[in-house]
């Protein structure tokens, strides 16, 4: 046993490595946040992997062709099968297109007056009761739309036909106007009127205050600054809100399917009663689907999903960029 | 001898501009009623809008005649916005009160404890009610919220407090993630789970697609909550020796809690009316199944949707009374989240 006394003791480690707990830590946080990534990897892998089989045997076809039958014998083995999405897929664009040619116009009309025009406790309620009409059930929409705004849709229809039914687009042989895309249309509109609206009321919030202020102190009309400042400003947010909207009506399924009549043909004309939409197929042709139909679903969910996926991205890269740019 | 000024306002508006304005206002209506008596326009749709049309041409037509061509125009563009917000809340109104006057006749004592097992749609509104649909909606709620709080917070705190390499990624596919279709969801549980390992309906699968919905609500909400939580607590802990997980752990989200709880009622508001996936999933009994993991389970949205399309009157009236049980659940909780965010800064200013 010696002493101490002449022993230089050993500098203290100094280290950067984080302790067990914090790896522990970092590695569980980390496998959490990267749950998005496999969920979204494999949704597609599974939809795909199902959907295989119909989508190699229709090749392409299945977006081109509007034909979907399937006929069995008695032990349930296929005899025949033509799976084809292009009526739907057409459904689809058109129904969500009139959705956002209606929600964009009032949504931004809307963000304006929120922005600008609104007193200040009226902003508050107004913000509180758009944010909770994004939150309503889908369902809801539906019903009410059915049973409450087709009539007077159809009435809009109906005029929309007598004034402007030279143009081709609402040129209406037979004339069925009831549970057109047009009126699922406004149904979407209005399931998307706030998301759009609460899209465009950020970006346009962020309008540089100091050349609002110019615009006013040059003695621009409150439109004057509105035209000269803000719209300049928010034109690609608002764009990408609208976008947005796109998505979310091109995947929406019980109000289309309570609203729209469901015909398998492909039809561009807004005004007349057929169309139909992939989500809305989906839950039509479910019930009663032999294994190899509910394959040719799952592949529809795939190009649904594709869908959407892409229309999102696209919109949250331009909501994203938006400010950034036209300083 | 000084003169003092009488202060003046000249940003007020003048009695005499105000008669003016008033007397505007009351010509349209005036001008509306006669309008809707003469031509073939009728209804309350025309009233409103010939008044929306006539009161923004005649204050354009005053404003240009008082201050010129830039004032009528900013006129006009004032009553053009203030119809968009109009007709943004017009629908809103309009399905509250209908579901409201159509939903109240079908609310009755029987109704919140008695389920559908006896009761066929045409059967008169004294028998059956909603009760396993209740207790179903509970049971899916609570499975998805359990499975998706744990893996949204852990999104958020990825996004916020490790802001690692994939930061950005992540925060896009969540963005992506939001706008998944529901029914997407619900094919996506049909072919991973339901096909190959359960082969039966089952409350649970109805579940799972719902914590797909619901995991990236609670991530963003979460994740601006986390945002909002001052750095300088962050760095305290740190100070005080605390490793990152301890420091997270007993300050960040302790910090947030309130913020955490709005972000799960939010994602509860978010999927408690979602229909399409259960519609494939849940099989949708009418009876009530306190087993989650076995057996068909009835749901709020499943049962409105059967008794719509059930057709008969008594089933309309039982659907819309599901809606309205279902809007006032949504309503409760979107008032809850709020009163939680306002109180939150409140605290803090």
């Amino acid at each position: 046993m010696s002493t101490n006394s002449g022993v230089i003791p050993a500098p203290r480690e100094l280290t950067t490595e984080p302790r067990r707990s914090d790896k522990v830590f970092r590695a569980v946080v980390t496998s959490g946040g990267l749950s998005s990534l496999v969920i979204l990897g494999l949704i597609a892998v599974f939809l795909g992997y199902r959907g295989f089989e119909v989508l190699r045997q229709e090749g392409f076809g299945f977006i081109t062709n509007s034909d979907w039958s399937i006929s069995t014998d008695d032990a349930g083995n296929v005899i025949e099968s033509h799976f084809g999405l292009a009526a739907m897929l057409v459904g689809t664009i058109l129904c969500s297109l009139v959705a956002v040619v209606i929600a964009v116009p009032i949504s931004v009309l809307t963000s304006v007056f929120l922005n600008f025009y609104c007193p200040q406790w009226l902003k508050n309620f107004l913000v509180a009761i758009i944010d909770m009409m994004a939150a309503f059930p889908s369902i809801l929409f539906g019903i009410w739309g059915f049973l409450v705004l087709m009539p007077s849709v159809e009435y809009w229809a109906k005029l929309i036909h007598k004034y402007f039914g030279f143009i081709p687009l609402f040129e209406l042989e037979p004339f069925i106007v009831t549970r057109s895309p047009f009126v699922a249309g406004v149904v979407l509109a209005i399931m998307i009127i706030p998301i759009v609206t609460s899209v465009s009321r950020e970006i346009f919030a962020q309008a540089p205050l100091d050349r609002i202020q110019a615009a006013y102190a040059l003695g621009a009309t409150r439109w004057a600054m509105i035209k000269a400042v803000v719209i300049p400003y928010g034109r690609s947010g608002v764009i990408g809100g609208a976008m947005l909207g796109l998505g979310r009506a091109m995947g929406e399924t019980v109000a289309v399917f309570t609203v729209l009549n469901i015909v398998f043909q492909v039809n561009w004309h807004v005004l007349l009663g057929a169309g139909g939409n992939v989500a809305s197929l989906i839950i039509l042709k479910f019930g009663d689907a032999s294994p190899y139909e509910i394959k040719a679903l799952m592949a529809a969910g795939l190009i649904l999903f594709l869908l959407t996926l892409v229309v999102n991205a696209v919109a949250n890269f331009i909501v994203k960029n938006t400010g950034k740019s036209g300083r | 001898m000084t003169i003092i000024p009488k202060p003046a306002k000249p940003w007020t508006s003048t009695p005499s501009a105000r008669a003016k304005e008033i007397t505007l206002f009351l010509g349209s209506i005036l001008l509306t009623v006669i309008v809707v008596q003469v031509t073939a326009f009728k209804g309350k749709l025309a009233y409103f809008f010939i008044f929306f049309l006539l009161y923004a041409l005649t204050t354009a037509i005053f404003q240009y005649s008082a201050r010129g061509m830039a004032a009528a125009k900013d006129a006009l563009v004032k009553a053009i916005v203030v119809l968009g917000a109009v007709v943004t809340v017009l629908p809103i109104a309009s399905i509250i009160f209908t579901v409201a006057s159509k939903g109240l006749p079908g609310i009755r004592p029987g109704l919140f404890t008695n389920d559908m097992s006896l009761a066929t749609s045409t059967d008169p509104l004294t028998n059956g009610g909603l009760l396993h649909a209740i207790t179903g909606t509970l049971t899916l709620v609570s499975i998805s919220l359990f499975l998706s709080v744990p893996i949204g917070i852990l999104t958020a705190l990825y996004l916020t407090e490790i802001k690692g390499r994939f930061t950005n990624p992540i925060r896009f596919l969540v963005q992506a993630m939001s706008g998944v279709p529901s029914i997407v969801a619900g094919l996506f549980i049909l072919s991973a789970v339901l096909y190959p390992i359960t082969k039966s309906y089952s409350g649970f699968m109805g579940a799972l697609a719902l914590t797909i919905l619901m995991i990236p609500t609670i991530t963003r909400t979460s994740e601006e909550v986390l945002l909002l939580i001052p750095n300088e607590l962050r760095e305290a802990g740190v100070a005080l020796g605390g490793t990152q997980w301890r420091t997270v752990a007993m300050i960040v989200l302790p910090a947030a809690r309130s913020g955490l709880v709005t972000a799960m009622i939010l994602g509860v508001a978010r999927i408690s009316g979602e229909t399409a996936p259960l519609l494939l999933l849940t099989g949708g009994g009418d009876k009530v199944n306190p087993n989650p993991f076995s057996g068909s389970l009835g749901s709020l949205p499943y049962y409105i949707w059967k008794s719509f399309n059930a057709g008969s009157p008594e089933a309309i009236t039982r659907a819309w009374a599901g809606l309205l049980v279902l809007l006032v659940v949504v309503l409760i909780l979107f008032t809850l989240a709020r009163l939680l965010t306002n109180q939150k800064m409140k605290a803090r200013k």
